[in-house]
């Protein structure tokens, strides 16, 4: 088997690093890949009005047969294949890694997936369940847009009615997004309450789905919420981390030293992640949106500065005020832009087996255009707040190490850039006061031709 | 054997030959005095039960109406201690029992040990916790014992007759019966379902069965009365609270009381 030869240098047999405090989290939490929940420690569970609690029961049942059945298991292989475009490749980023201490960095392209972000996996996986539930219709929130649209495409692969909420401030910062959802057959709601962002979203879904559960599947986009949700939505991302681990050990011939990934709600990281949990000499990363900087408040680094509580169905990190009222979250993200995280990562976290760190605006915004100058990959943002972790961690890695080329860091790129441009055209200043890119509109036949039109 | 206050009002009221009244306000809405104000004006025209929301920054059980207000009230600077003023300006001036509603955080932010404490010296009767299910609620059940506070859980037209049984042992002063698979919100009309789950639920064991959810006239008061032990309206109240103040929720209060007389 290859996995004889995935030692890392320095590993004994076991591929255990001497006096790595991996081991320790080993021996003591044992296995930690395929936990069931509902509970992840102390994390997790069913904090839901009772309403929902049959449907959360269907669900589990639904799944639990599902995942045990060979057909279910083809089915969902066969898309992977033959829809999404599975495996994702990945790729050795040679010029950026230049830029991370000189360690190899590697990427898993994500972004070159159906619909251009890790978000289809999940979604192909429970519009089957729907459908194997006899129900007709499914409600996604979203924040960027990618569940959404993702949501979208299976709704309309699997001929599911679709209906997206999107926060209002979201459907501006998005609003390309926006259009490919109807353009897929999908109703957008914007919502108008709280924070107009993904938690808002979620809210109002979770309000459409107590009174529509009948024939209605929540189609939730990230690894958090009500058991089984967290550990539903990380079995239909496993394949990032199971397709990530044999691809190294083709490639190199060995484990990689560390992997990167960015957290919102968590589900590429927990997807990534999960194929090297149990491998005690693969330090793991997740990097959290740090907006502003931690310091101003303007953040979404939950696992960084929040305290655990209830929101959304699960027991989790939560930024919070003394009252325990969700505080609003800042990201230039909108994807990374929510208050909670999945309960996985919370136990992950207070276990020590992955370590999690807030990237700014700026951090993530300079990886972003890195990446696209040095591989000539546009990158999502929230995939930019790994890029830029990665950076860090290369550095660190390769600190006193004679040959960092032989150390290994992989980056989940969880999503493409195409949507954030307009973002980044703004950061970088390459727009006019009228919001057009600079030096576009120089030419007089175009605004004549639109002058004439208006007439 | 802990005395319920919640039970014992909606036994009064029984023995009056009727169901009980119970009254939804948020706290703080619009400001913290006019919501002690409010519920004295609910208990003193007609209400047994008065049922005080904790304004919340995500109340996905709720509709337009109570997520209005309970925002404005966050706005105005609402503080979660503030609910044990309004516990008690309502029951040191009326006999009602006092019970707050509250989704699960603010409560497990302040410490559950801690808030049931200050709840029960404000005279406060127990919780309705509409994202708590007794699953995971053992903290809460040690509190609610220690401090002899009310544990009223939900049950919904969705709930299996396990979970029904398993909530009604779990539950205290009462059970709230959802009457339809929603949020908060006036209807036009009650769902045919209510009926059958106040059935079931008592089937399951339990004594005392309220219905919420939907209910804002005077007619569903009437119809709800003929098979629970409470009738539960939120919505319609906040509304009136909104539009017409004070006056208005004593109006709407009596309006409802009304519906228990029998129409001649």
């Amino acid at each position: 088997m290859a996995e004889d030869a995935a030692q890392n240098p320095g590993q004994n047999a076991e591929g255990i690093l001497d006096g790595d405090p991996a081991e320790s989290f080993l021996s003591q939490y044992g296995h930690l890949r395929h936990a069931e929940g509902p509970y992840f420690g102390e994390y997790g569970g069913r904090w839901m009005p009772e309403s929902l609690i049959a449907a959360l029961d269907e669900l589990e049942d639904t799944f639990t047969k599902a995942k045990a059945d060979p057909d279910f298991l083809a089915e969902i292989a066969e898309l992977n294949k033959n829809y999404s475009g599975r495996p994702s490749l990945l790729t050795e980023a040679k010029r950026f890694s230049e830029h991370a201490g000189g360690v190899r960095v590697f990427l898993k392209r994500e972004d070159l997936n159906h619909t251009g972000s890790h978000k289809i996996n999940n979604v192909l996986g429970q519009a089957l369940l729907a459908k194997r539930m006899g129900k007709t219709r499914v409600i996604a929130e979203t924040g960027a847009g990618q569940h959404g649209v993702a949501s979208a495409t299976a709704a309309a692969l699997l001929g599911l009615e679709c209906v997206v909420y999107m926060g209002a401030e979201d459907c501006r910062r998005q609003s390309l997004n926006v259009a490919r959802m109807q353009l897929l057959g999908a109703t957008v709601i914007p919502v108008t309450n709280g924070s107009q962002t993904l938690k808002d979203a979620i809210n109002e879904a979770l309000r459409d789905w107590v009174t529509n559960v009948d024939h209605t599947h929540y189609l939730l986009g990230t690894a958090a919420g009500a058991h089984p949700f967290p550990a539903m939505v990380r079995f239909f991302h496993e394949v990032i981390g199971e397709e990530t681990r044999e691809q190294i050990l083709a490639q190199t011939g060995r484990l990689p030293d560390a992997v990167c990934a960015c957290i919102g709600g968590g589900s590429n990281a927990i997807g990534i992640f999960h194929g090297f949990l149990d491998d005690p000499g693969v330090a793991i990363y997740g990097f959290e949106a740090g907006g502003d900087g931690v310091e101003t408040g303007r953040h979404a680094a939950t696992i960084t500065l929040g305290r655990p509580g209830v929101l959304h169905g699960a027991r989790s990190y939560l930024m919070q005020d003394e009252d325990g009222q969700t505080v609003e979250s800042h990201s230039i993200s909108a994807g990374l832009d929510y208050p909670g995280v999945g309960p996985e990562h919370s136990y992950l976290h207070d276990i020590g087996r992955v370590t999690y760190e807030p990237i700014t605006d700026t951090e993530a915004m300079d990886a972003f255009k890195l990446l696209s100058q040095t591989e000539g990959i546009i990158p999502a943002i929230e995939s930019s707040h790994a890029l830029a972790g990665a950076i860090k961690v290369g550095r660190r890695l390769a600190e006193g190490v004679a040959d960092p080329s032989e150390l290994i860091v992989i980056v989940n790129l969880s999503g493409r850039g195409d949507k954030d441009v307009q973002t980044a055209a703004d950061w970088f200043g390459m727009l006019d006061e009228d919001g057009n890119v600079r030096g576009t509109t120089l030419s007089t036949r175009h605004s004549a031709a639109g002058e004439e039109k208006k007439a | 054997m802990i005395e319920s206050k919640a039970a014992a009002a909606i036994d009064r009221a029984k023995a009056q030959g009727r169901a009980a009244l119970i009254g939804y306000l948020p706290a703080g809405y619009p400001d913290v005095q006019a919501s002690i104000d409010a519920g004295i004006a609910l208990a003193r025209n007609g209400a047994d039960i008065i049922e005080i929301g904790i304004p919340y920054s995500d109340p996905v059980m709720d509709g337009p109406v109570i997520q209005a207000a309970t925002t404005e009230a966050l706005a105005n600077g609402f503080r979660v201690a503030s609910v044990f003023d309004v516990v008690k300006g309502i029951t040191d001036a009326t006999d009602a029992a006092v019970v707050v509603m509250t989704y699960w955080n603010p409560v497990m932010r302040m410490g559950v040990d801690e808030f049931s404490r200050r709840l029960a010296e404000a005279g406060g009767a127990g919780l309705v916790t509409p994202d708590l299910i007794p699953d995971e609620a053992a903290e809460w059940i040690a509190a609610s014992d220690k401090y002899s506070l009310d544990r009223i859980f939900l049950v919904a037209p969705s709930s299996s007759p396990e979970r029904l049984a398993m909530t009604v042992a779990a539950s205290r002063g009462f059970v709230y019966a959802v009457s339809v698979m929603g949020v908060t919100g006036a209807r036009g009309q009650v769902s045919n379902v209510a009926e059958s789950l106040v059935a079931a639920t008592h089937d399951a064991g339990a004594e005392r069965v309220c219905v919420g959810l939907g209910v804002s006239r005077a007619e569903h008061v009437r119809e709800i009365a003929a098979y629970a032990d409470g009738v539960i309206v939120g919505s319609a109240l906040v509304s009136a609270l909104r539009d017409g103040g004070v006056p208005a929720v004593e109006a709407l209060t009596q309006e409802l009381s009304a519906g228990f007389t029998p129409v001649a």
